[in-house]
């Protein structure tokens, strides 16, 4: 069997990532090819080096290049308060906001009937046996307000109710900027359920 | 080919960055799926998640194409479940069991006027309606149950089992030696706007369970109606509720 042309190769691999297209792929492996010294090997390099160096935390699911990871060897967080995300993308979102103090536990995706994701294929049982530890004070769920993201913060809540911990979930309600004429009616209910006093 | 209904949102499977294929519940054109460019963005997202009515408009050049569907929120029914447990349960596996049941393409509108009752309700957990909903299903799809009378000696009074085989009723009088092989009736899936206590509609679960999973590929029922299920099954050990 032939081998495939090392440029169609090329891509056929950009093209599988998120955000590019075809088109877009081609553009990108026409500018690496353009300048291999200056932009393809140092890439080339760079993943080479990130597949060997990365992994997931053994304590949280983060990807570092040591487990535990940064935020988890950080002495400056407050490791009374994890918060449970859906996965590494949410956990950046929230390192980007620095709003979040404290450390972290990835699920690794959510329940889901449709796409039969059940608890056993989600990092519960190690978050549980973090909590039997005994350091943790707070569990915060931080995940989508979509159906399958309440599934499965009802399911963590039950789960986490005989370990005694305080459980919190993220608000949900009006954007920032966002003006309400524009908001979708369910978020609307939402926000007004969740009301507060000033 | 075109058209435009009120419909339920039962599924959403991503299909590429942005897109989602849905399926919905039209009481005119069945089970129904569709193309929703853009259905995962932002600015849609809360559109397409199951449970919700939506005004939907199907479009595609010939029939048998999967078309493009566009939408506008009319009950925003999943919202108002997300911080219900049982109403979450009950929303999750009334739309996967119809995701799971109905063929596609043919009208089924007992099941659809049966779940927009449903998800009207919510976030209050109609849970003896949903076991009633789901003999509706049966019904439709012509594994009917026949509670009116026991099929051994036609009474109509006492009727506590149903067969197994057949899906007809027998009164506890006639169930004599066979009782052990029969499911047992709920009194509440006989009657409409009776109440039922939670192991009853466990009872009633069971009973609705055993028929459809004949309905379904692998006779597997989806997993949300196990977790329903088993939050009902909570609440018996609890002794804490009597459902509507």
């Amino acid at each position: 069997m032939p081998s495939p042309d090392p440029i169609e190769h090329l891509v056929d691999l950009l093209a599988r990532l998120p955000g590019f297209g075809r088109r877009s792929a081609r553009r990108a492996a026409l500018r690496m090819l353009l300048h291999p010294e200056r932009m393809m090997l140092p890439l080339a390099e760079a993943l080479r080096q990130a597949a060997a160096a990365v992994g997931p935390c053994a304590a949280c699911g983060n990807l570092d290049t040591a487990s535990p990871c940064r935020i988890c060897r950080d002495p400056q967080r407050d490791a009374e308060v994890v918060c449970v995300v859906e996965g590494v993308a949410e956990l950046w979102a929230l390192e980007r906001a620095h709003a979040h103090g404290g450390t972290y536990h990835v699920l690794g995706g959510m329940l889901s009937a449709l796409a039969g994701i059940g608890p056993e294929d989600l990092s519960v049982q190690p978050l549980l046996v973090r909590i039997a530890a005994g350091e943790v004070k707070e569990v915060i769920l931080a995940l989508p307000a979509t159906v399958d993201g309440a599934t499965t913060a009802h399911y963590l809540i039950d789960r986490l109710r005989p370990s005694g911990v305080t459980v919190t979930r993220l608000a949900q309600g009006v954007p920032i900027g966002g003006a309400l004429d524009v908001l979708d009616e369910g978020t609307l209910a939402a926000a007004l359920q969740a009301r507060r006093g000033v | 080919m075109e058209w435009q209904s009120p419909a339920i949102v039962l599924a959403a499977r991503p299909l590429g960055e942005t897109g989602l294929v849905v399926s919905l519940l039209t009481e005119a054109q069945g089970r129904h799926a569709g193309l929703a460019k853009g259905g995962a963005s932002r600015a849609q997202a809360a559109l397409w998640q199951p449970g919700n009515l939506i005004e939907a408009r199907w479009v595609a050049r010939l029939a048998e194409q999967l078309g493009a569907l566009s939408g506008e929120l009319v009950h925003p029914a999943a919202a108002r479940a997300l911080d219900a447990p049982l109403g979450l349960a009950l929303l999750s596996a009334a739309c996967a069991m119809a995701e799971a049941v109905l063929p596609d393409r043919a009208p089924y509108p007992v099941a659809f006027r049966g779940l927009l009752a449903l998800i009207a309700g919510l976030p209050v957990p109609a849970l003896a309606d949903y076991v009633r909903w789901e003999a509706a299903l049966l019904t439709e799809l012509g594994y009917g149950l026949d509670l009116d009378r026991c099929a051994l000696t036609g009474t109509t009074d006492d009727l506590a089992f149903v067969s197994p085989r057949s899906g007809r009723a027998v009164s506890a009088a006639a169930a004599g030696p066979w009782r052990a092989r029969l499911l047992p009736l709920p009194g509440f899936l006989a009657q409409e706007r009776v109440a039922a206590a939670p192991d009853e509609l466990l009872v009633g679960l069971r009973l609705t369970g055993h028929f459809l999973a004949r309905a379904v590929p692998g006779e597997v029922l989806p997993a949300a109606r196990g977790r329903l299920f088993d939050r009902i099954a909570d609440l018996a050990r609890a002794g804490s509720l009597t459902g509507s």
